[in-house]
């Protein structure tokens, strides 16, 4: 029974519901030990010298360690895994990132020394004993501050705390267009500071094996052979067969897990010099300032229309916040995953885009749900929605004039993307309807009758997710491949083990992948078992992020699965004294065609484990195979949402009464997990739009967001009931027509939400609101843009 | 959290003599509050008297004119109590919004007015009903309990044993939510009780306050018009990233209004 398509409930929900779970936090090693990691309480600051002795006197304490420790042991900086070049050709500024610091703090979190004790009590009573000598310094803390002449410098490394200056499209096409405009529009935003916040804090054991030389590190990671590689390789120079990295059930990501931390690199390292395991876990106050925070743009925009509302160029500018350190992959988010995304949906002829990076004296900044895509959707839909209004037009019709057409496919932006396919009139329709666009008038009316200022707002999106081709990453400063790798492991009696590269943290992979398995293989679920997470049992690959599993990691699947066929076909030849050309497999059979003559899979599995019968001269034995799939293209998800709000005239106060949202992620694998994960991105856009604030304090640099007291996240009653759908059209080059879905709820919510705010506004005369719009911020607005409607 | 000694004893007698003995001694209540500040290590305590095995400390009475809540009756027992919903529904209510479940089946009345928070709820039904609070040695009115921020009238080995509550002829809370801890920015309190108007309001302020203009503009006309032109000075109030003091001083008269509509 085919079970792609139906709701098969997530098979691994029994064992989260129930506490059955192995989080890393779970997991205790013979001897372990706690780690305690002291941390700067400075945003900036000289190190003096720091003054262990008293804390390695402390009671139940094995070693402290710091930055001097690590350096002088030879232990290199963290890597940075993408390196992209300025207008002029230059690389980007690369400073140093030291595991923990050496000479110099940058940031409030930034790690100053390890404490490693009996208990983490232990541990943290004697960090209160290690002194350090700080000669505080002046911070740069905002990111267009920090660009000014005698800013305060966070790396010496990077002049002016520029990181690169970049640019994409053509700025003489656009220069051009833009001269023979009837129209141009103009908006300067921003794009909140987020902290990532996954309901699992990050931990790390490391153990060292002193029989066989070997590492073990256990960690909470979307990517175990990325950290591998980039630790083994860049940070402690272990090699890879003698570093097996662990990444078992992780409580979600949000890509806050990807990079490889220097907490990983601590435990790993002091493992090996107290020959004991050494176990670290982020208390929830240190997730918030040491867990790599995402967005905080600075955008200037500029669209050129013509006289019939046609989109003829689109200028964007802006100024990216990096935090005090390259993370992992955090070059690439404000460039090629936000520049590329720039056409949105949209015809736009002409596109120009450049970035300027920026160092600041705050947490390392780098991908978080959307990672780039939700910041070029908020820019694009903020103007779309301007231009209407300023044009006077529908918004979905001034929409429906710039979609690129559905028979336009494959489509080539202007920013380097073509696209597969789509069909974003469609969606949009889908949705209006699903939401009585066209009663919405009424609506706003009875609102005003109970006090209530009503908007609706509309953002269509384009997401490119599947990150790949590996041949046009690399060209785009990647330093790693981004294929993906899986194995797929007939056992003798035809229950399958499918080895995968990819990671799961709540996207289901065991229930997705399985239904995979199961129908192509013709085999009930119960009999297929995925894992993943662990380098010394899945072959290599890249993990989980940018909604890449289904699209890159299934592929891999469905390539080894068909190599099994293949080979099984061969089997099946000789046990059935057929041609091979004549053996087909369907519903988990070989059959001979139009013959009743067959054989299961397992019984050709078993002939391959058990060779007594067996082409031996033309075929190895085992049914095992490995396929790595590197894909010719991105997947390109696309979307139409549209958010109903009511504001509170009295308070200011903001309610999501309604909010529709129609994709199109290709084929669906499973309904159920993709609208699990539309509700969550939904969840996460809604509360950037209107809750998540992360604030430093502009002159201390003190994170002001610090804890759930202060940083609002968004919880179950701040949301409506959601009203899903669909309209699918298929990827064309993978096998599967499978696009993905992780990431599209956090990319279109945050403009669908500020664009419905703005038109409940609009009757007052507002053109913009920056996120998250708080009670207080909409309540001055309408007091402000009151004043004059009194007065008339 | 650093190293402490616990204790749970069964007597009023007993905590005291552990309190007397013990200079840097705690009473712990549910411990929602003084959990956190342990884990945080902003307090280190060398005993900590849990006040849970002393069952006189716990439960609802109905005195006629009044209710009388024992210090340590769960907010979680107050929401649900049909003695609250019945004679003071609009506590019920209050109890309804404090923090969440988990929070509510825990933490308890005593241990949220001894700690005063600024921005808790109890401190503004306590004093909007004019309730007295008993402890160990005295009764005191709600007027003079509270007197600062995180401070009340209480001695270090002073324990608040319960607490008085009349049943008001109306009252309602309408409480405005920090949006991230879900504590009051601005809660208010109106009750009318056959002395007259009380409006207490929490969360704006240092420490829960009345109106006296809004309680004479009430007495004279218990209507949300009556109070709609009273402003309030925003002097004093508390200011911070979630709201300042305009929008606090603001958020008064809107959930003062709300309050008055509430009380039907
Ligand atoms: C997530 C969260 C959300 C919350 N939200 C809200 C909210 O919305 N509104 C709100 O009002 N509160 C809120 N609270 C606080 C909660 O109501 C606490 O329960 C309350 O503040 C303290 O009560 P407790 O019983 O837990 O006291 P404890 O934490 O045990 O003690 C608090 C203090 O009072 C002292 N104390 C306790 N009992 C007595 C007594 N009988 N006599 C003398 N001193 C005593 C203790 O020594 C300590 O100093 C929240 C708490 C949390 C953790």
């Amino acid at each position: 029974m085919a079970t792609i398509g139906t709701p098969v409930r997530r098979r691994e929900d029994f064992r989260f519901l129930t506490g059955g779970g192995t989080y890393t936090d779970d997991i205790n090693r013979p001897g372990q030990l706690y780690a305690y990691i002291l941390r700067s309480q400075h945003a900036h600051a000289r190190i003096g010298g720091i003054d262990t002795a008293p804390a390695q006197r402390s009671s139940g304490v094995v070693a402290v360690y710091t930055g001097q420790d690590m350096t002088a042991d030879g232990v290199g900086g963290l890597p940075c895994g993408w390196q992209i070049h300025s207008k002029d050709g230059s690389p980007m500024a690369e400073p140093p990132h030291p595991v923990l610091a050496v000479d110099r703090v940058r940031y409030v979190g930034d790690p100053v020394a390890v404490v490693i004790a009996d208990t983490l009590a232990l541990a943290r009573d004697a960090a209160e004993l290690v002194n350090v000598n700080y000669a505080e310094e002046p911070a740069a803390i905002d990111p267009v501050a920090a660009l000014q002449p005698g800013a305060p410098q966070v790396n010496s490394e990077a002049s002016g705390n520029l990181c690169y200056d970049w640019q994409l499209g053509d700025l003489a096409a656009v220069e051009s267009a833009f001269a023979k405009a009837t129209r141009i529009v103009r908006l300067d935003l921003a794009n909140n500071r987020l902290v990532p916040n996954a309901m699992e804090p990050r931990a790390a054991i490391g153990e060292f094996n002193r029989a066989t030389g070997e590492y073990t590190l256990y960690t909470t990671s979307q990517n175990p052979h990325v950290i591998r590689l980039l630790m083994g390789a860049f940070v402690l120079h272990i090699p890879e067969a003698r570093l097996r990295v662990v990444a078992p059930d992780v409580g979600g990501g949000f890509g806050s897990k990807i990079y490889h931390y220097p907490e990983e690199a601590i435990v790993t390292w002091a493992a090996g010099k107290v020959h004991r395991p050494v176990k670290w876990t982020a208390e929830r106050s240190e997730s918030f300032i040491s867990d790599a925070h995402g967005r905080d743009h600075v955008t200037h925009v500029e669209l050129a229309l013509d006289a019939q509302g046609k989109f003829l160029a689109l200028k964007v500018s802006t100024v990216a916040n990096l935090g005090a350190y390259l993370s992992t992959f955090a070059p690439a988010i404000p460039t090629y995953l936000y520049g590329t995304l720039l056409a949105g949906t949209y015809t736009t002829p002409a596109i120009y885009c450049e970035t300027k990076a920026v160092f600041t004296n705050t947490v390392p900044i780098d991908a978080y749900r959307g990672a780039g895509r939700p910041e070029a959707t908020f820019v694009l839909e903020r103007i779309v929605d301007l231009a209407a209004d300023e044009i006077g037009m529908d918004p979905a019709e001034l929409r429906r004039r710039n979609f690129i057409p559905k028979d336009a496919y494959p489509y080539q932006t202007p920013v380097a993307l073509q696209y597969d396919s789509g069909d974003y009139a469609a969606t949009l329709e889908l949705a209006l309807k699903a939401a009585d666009y066209q009663g919405f008038e009424s609506r706003r009316r009875e609102a005003m009758g109970r006090g209530k200022l009503r908007g609706i707002g509309i953002a269509t999106y384009i997401e490119a997710c599947g990150i790949a081709p590996s041949a046009v990453v690399g060209s785009l400063g990647a330093r790693a491949g981004l294929y993906e790798s899986a194995e797929v492991r007939v056992h003798p009696t035809g229950s399958v083990s499918v080895l995968t590269g990819t990671h799961s943290h709540g996207q289901g992979h065991e229930t997705t992948f399985s239904q995979l398995v199961a129908d192509t293989f013709g085999i009930p679920i119960d009999n297929v078992e995925i894992v993943h997470g662990d380098t010394d049992k899945i072959p290599y690959g890249m993990g989980t992020y940018g909604s890449r599993s289904i699209a890159v990691g299934g592929t891999a699947i469905v390539k080894a699965m068909d190599k099994v066929i293949a080979k099984g076909r061969k089997i099946a030849a000789h046990l059935l004294e057929a041609a091979e050309a004549d053996v087909e497999f369907k519903d988990g059979k070989f059959t001979v065609a139009g013959t009743d003559r067959s054989r299961t899979l397992g019984e050709v599995a078993l002939t391959a484990y058990v060779p007594h019968n067996y082409p031996i001269d033309e075929l190895e034995p085992g049914l095992d195979e490995t396929a790595f799939y590197d894909p010719k293209n991105f997947t390109f998800p696309s979307g139409a949402y549209i958010a109903e709000v009511e504001i509170d005239l009295e308070t200011g106060q903001v309610a999501v009464v309604n909010f529709t949202a129609s994709d199109d992620f290709g084929r669906i694998i499973n309904p159920l997990i993709v609208a699990g994960q539309v509700h969550g991105g939904l969840a996460q856009g809604i509360g950037q739009a209107l809750l998540e604030g992360c604030v430093y304090d502009k002159a201390s640099g003190q994170l002001l967001t610090g804890s759930y007291n202060d940083y609002a996240m968004p919880r179950a009653d701040d949301l409506p009931t959601f009203a899903l759908s669909t309209n699918t059209t298929l990827c064309t080059h993978n096998p599967l027509g499978v696009k993905g879905c992780g990431e599209a709820g956090a990319i279109g919510a945050p403009a669908a939400i500020t664009n419905a705010l703005v038109d409940a506004l609009k009757p007052l005369g507002v053109r913009h609101l920056d996120m998250p719009a708080t009670s207080e911020k909409l309540w001055r607005t309408i007091q402000q843009h009151r004043a004059p409607i009194a007065a008339e | 959290m650093y190293e402490f000694n616990y204790h749970q004893p069964t007597s009023l007698d007993e905590v005291a003599r552990l309190l007397g003995a013990n200079e840097e001694a705690k009473i712990v209540a549910g411990g929602m509050t003084l959990v956190p500040t342990l884990k945080f290590r902003l307090a280190k305590p060398s005993d900590l008297v849990d006040l849970v095995g002393i069952s006189s400390l716990r439960g609802i009475t109905d005195a006629g004119d009044a209710l009388v809540i024992g210090a340590m009756t769960r907010h979680a027992e107050v929401e649900r109590s049909p003695l609250v919903k019945q004679g003071i529904p609009a506590l019920a209510a209050l109890a309804h919004v404090i923090g969440d479940p988990a929070v509510r089946n825990r933490g308890t009345i005593g241990g949220s007015i001894s700690n005063n928070d600024p921005a808790a709820d109890y401190p503004a039904a306590v004093v909007g009903l004019g309730g007295t609070v008993q402890t160990t040695r005295r009764e005191i009115a709600a007027d003079n309990f509270f007197t600062g921020m995180f401070e009340t009238a209480l001695d270090r080995t002073e324990i608040v044993t319960a607490v008085r509550l009349p049943k008001p002829q109306a009252a309602c809370y309408m409480k405005f939510k920090n949006p991230a801890s879900r504590y009051a920015i601005v809660g208010v309190f109106v009750a009318r009780t056959g002395g007259g108007v009380r409006v207490a309001v929490t969360g704006a302020g240092p420490c829960v306050f009345r109106v006296p203009e809004m309680e004479a503009a009430l007495a004279r006309s218990f209507t949300p018009d009556a109070i709609k032109d009273i402003a309030i000075p925003q002097d004093g109030l508390n200011s911070d990233i979630h709201a300042s003091a305009e929008y606090r001083a603001h958020l008064v008269g809107v959930m003062a209004r709300r309050a008055v509509a509430g009380c039907g």
